[in-house]
């Protein structure tokens, strides 16, 4: 396993009908039979259509969606929680449809690892007893969970509070316990739904920080599952927008603000604070190829408008350069530019087509 | 209209028929297979004469340091075991002592008995439904069919004596044994199995690390019920030659015999006391981790 590169995650034409008898009803659905038209004709609720999504290894891929389109079914065919009624879901070039029950088993000790929206802590464990819980059913010796266990503990900040009982902490502390329980497997894929959905605001973006901070070094697949935008476009390499159980837009967050699929992604967008999300070179004036070297103060390529604009109020009047990795200048930005990004949802949505 | 008036019932010989069929069907079954159903149940006798021969024979003092002992680590409370001490001196000052040591040693077997075969019965009841709806109505029937009546076929296969005495009082006894069991596994959090599940636990692993241990506060409350049954049925158990405290209680009321009746009802009443304190306090002592919330 150690030398093998982890393949990443490929889910092709996943449908999913609930109902007494879905198989029954898949080829209509597949020529376009509506999600109201099956549930009012045939008294079956489609809950996913078409999806096709690629993860790539070593990425954060989060699918958003509102409650009832979806995205919590979707995550739970990645691991076969629920089955699906046609389609296939590659996990590393394995297809975890066609597993036997003892193969599924060993899939999900050694390949995934899930945190879950409500927890799911194990109340009668102590804190280091339920993030041992992974390594005890893969049957790993004491000795070695109990050190894994307490690395993990570390790592997520919960060091001293290894007695204690998952009730005895607040929220965003067991869903620390959740993370490091699924750290602890050591699984190439991580299955995150709605894990901070539960936690307030100023918890919940210091677990993404702790998140964001974990994927540099553990470089796992992750599937994070959520409904807040804002939580999507920080996390999200990829995002996938996800609504009454199909897929409307994938892509970055770039590509979300920027260019949103219709006006039901549009509509989430208009509330996003874009000067945290948007990049620099969205907004500015292209420079021809070898314009010559720049002059005045210098910018990367993907920072956000935010930081553009914090690092021009500090400098001498004038316009700055984007370069990119090499140092070669891309374009340069005004503050007028950024300003203008920052509250005009047209300007860079233009700028971006052009 | 003479049917309008009295219920028009099976003709009289045919119905003196039946039952003398059946009786004789179940006598003849009696005589062949009596000596085999009765060697079946011989380790159950062994079983039960060595308890009350070890709460006979051993001395007072230290049944007594036992018993206070189990109760002090079930429950970890002076106060109930204060209470315990109190209860067993005054029927041992009454003279009640051996007669309550043959009952305790009756109800812990009993007790024994009903776990034994309630737990396994009670997880596959949680397990499938269809099994719910087979053992339900049959629990249904153990609790309510007056217990004279199954003691019939029991006595007539065993004869007189201790193991039919513990087979009536098991059957009646066991019911919220098996209920509790199937009732606490099936209330176990969905989401907590999901995550098991989702670690890749197998049927073995979620009963043993997650059912059992989650649904354990309500086989606890089983357990007790158990007890406190089987202490109901003490007396009962007496007419048909199980000795203990309801022999005496048997006697009172034979003879009219006021204060031997009611000693020996409150040498009951105390001992079910203890049994259910003990019992509960433990129980609550293993969801404490349940109480001590964040706050």
């Amino acid at each position: 396993m150690a030398d093998h590169a982890f393949g990443g995650i490929r889910i092709r034409n996943l449908y999913k009908i609930f109902g007494s008898n879905p198989g029954a009803y898949v080829e209509a659905v597949r020529n376009g039979l509506t999600k109201t038209e099956l549930n009012v004709k045939y008294g079956h609720v489609l809950g996913l259509r078409d999806i096709n999504i690629d993860m790539p290894s070593g990425s954060i891929q989060v699918i958003m969606g509102l409650s009832g389109s979806g995205k919590s079914t979707l995550i739970r065919h990645i691991n076969r929680l629920i089955d699906p009624t046609a389609g296939e879901v590659l996990v590393d070039g394995t297809d975890v449809v066609k597993m036997s029950e003892t193969e599924l088993r060993t899939f999900r000790r050694q390949e995934t690892a899930m945190v879950f929206q409500k927890f799911a802590l194990l109340p009668h464990r102590t804190v280091l007893d339920n993030t041992v819980f992974g390594l005890e059913l893969q049957g790993v010796g004491r000795a070695q969970r109990i050190d894994t266990a307490m690395r993990w503990l570390e790592r997520v900040g919960l060091k001293g509070f290894e007695q204690k009982y998952p009730n005895q902490l607040s929220g965003g502390m067991q869903q620390r316990v959740g993370l490091a329980r699924a750290l602890a497997n050591d699984a190439p894929v991580l299955l995150m739904d709605e894990a901070y959905s539960a936690l307030d605001p100023l918890i919940r973006t210091d677990m993404q920080t702790v998140l964001l901070d974990l994927q540099k070094e553990i470089r796992k697949t992750i599937v994070f599952i959520t409904h807040d935008l804002d939580e999507a476009l920080r996390l999200g390499d990829q995002i996938a927008i996800l609504r009454d159980g199909e897929v409307i837009q994938q892509g970055t967050s770039q590509d979300i603000v920027l260019r949103p699929a219709d006006d039901y992604v549009a509509n989430f967008v208009k509330e996003v604070n874009r000067g945290r999300v948007v990049h620099v070179e969205a907004v500015m004036t292209p420079l021809a190829p070898g314009n010559g070297a720049p002059h005045g103060p210098t910018i990367a390529a993907g920072v956000t408008i935010e930081e553009a604009v914090r690092l021009l109020a500090s400098a001498p009047e004038g316009d700055i350069t984007v370069v990119d990795a090499t140092g070669k200048p891309l374009g340069r930005v005004t503050f007028r530019q950024l300003a203008g990004a920052m509250v005009n949802a047209q300007e860079t949505g233009h700028r971006a087509v052009a | 209209m003479d049917w309008f008036y009295t219920f028009p019932h099976m003709n009289d010989d045919m119905l003196r028929d039946l039952k003398k069929t059946i009786d004789e069907g179940f006598r003849g079954f009696t005589r062949s297979y009596g000596d085999v159903i009765e060697s079946l149940f011989t380790p159950l006798q062994h079983f039960l004469i060595s308890a009350e021969r070890f709460m006979l024979k051993t001395p007072w003092p230290i049944i007594t340091l036992l018993i206070l002992a189990i109760a002090y680590a079930a429950t970890r409370s002076l106060r109930i075991v204060a209470g315990c001490l109190v209860t067993l001196l005054l029927i041992g000052y009454f003279d009640m002592w051996e007669d309550t040591m043959r009952t305790v040693s009756m109800i812990f077997v009993c007790t024994v008995l009903s776990i034994v075969i309630g737990l396994p019965i009670g997880i596959l009841m949680a397990r499938s439904n269809r099994m719910q709806r087979i053992v339900n109505p049959i629990l249904d029937v153990m609790q309510t069919m007056p217990s004279f009546v199954y003691l019939i076929p029991v006595v007539m296969l065993l004869g007189i004596g201790k193991v039919p005495g513990l087979i009536a009082v098991v059957i009646y006894a066991i019911p919220p044994m098996i209920r509790l069991t199937d009732l606490g596994i099936r209330l176990v959090d969905k989401d907590v199995l999901e995550a098991a599940d989702a670690f890749g636990a197998d049927n073995r692993q979620k009963l043993f690390k997650v059912q059992l241990p989650l649904a354990l506060p309500t086989i606890m409350a089983g357990i007790n019920q158990t007890i406190m049954m089987a202490l109901a049925m003490v007396v009962i158990a007496s007419m048909i030659g199980v000795q203990g405290l309801g022999q005496p209680v048997l006697k009172a009321i034979a003879n009219q015999y006021f204060t031997l009746g009611i000693f020996n009802g409150m040498a009951i009443v105390g001992i079910a006391i203890m049994f259910d304190r003990v019992s509960q306090a433990y129980g609550k002592r293993l969801q404490k981790h349940r109480e001590i919330a964040h706050g």
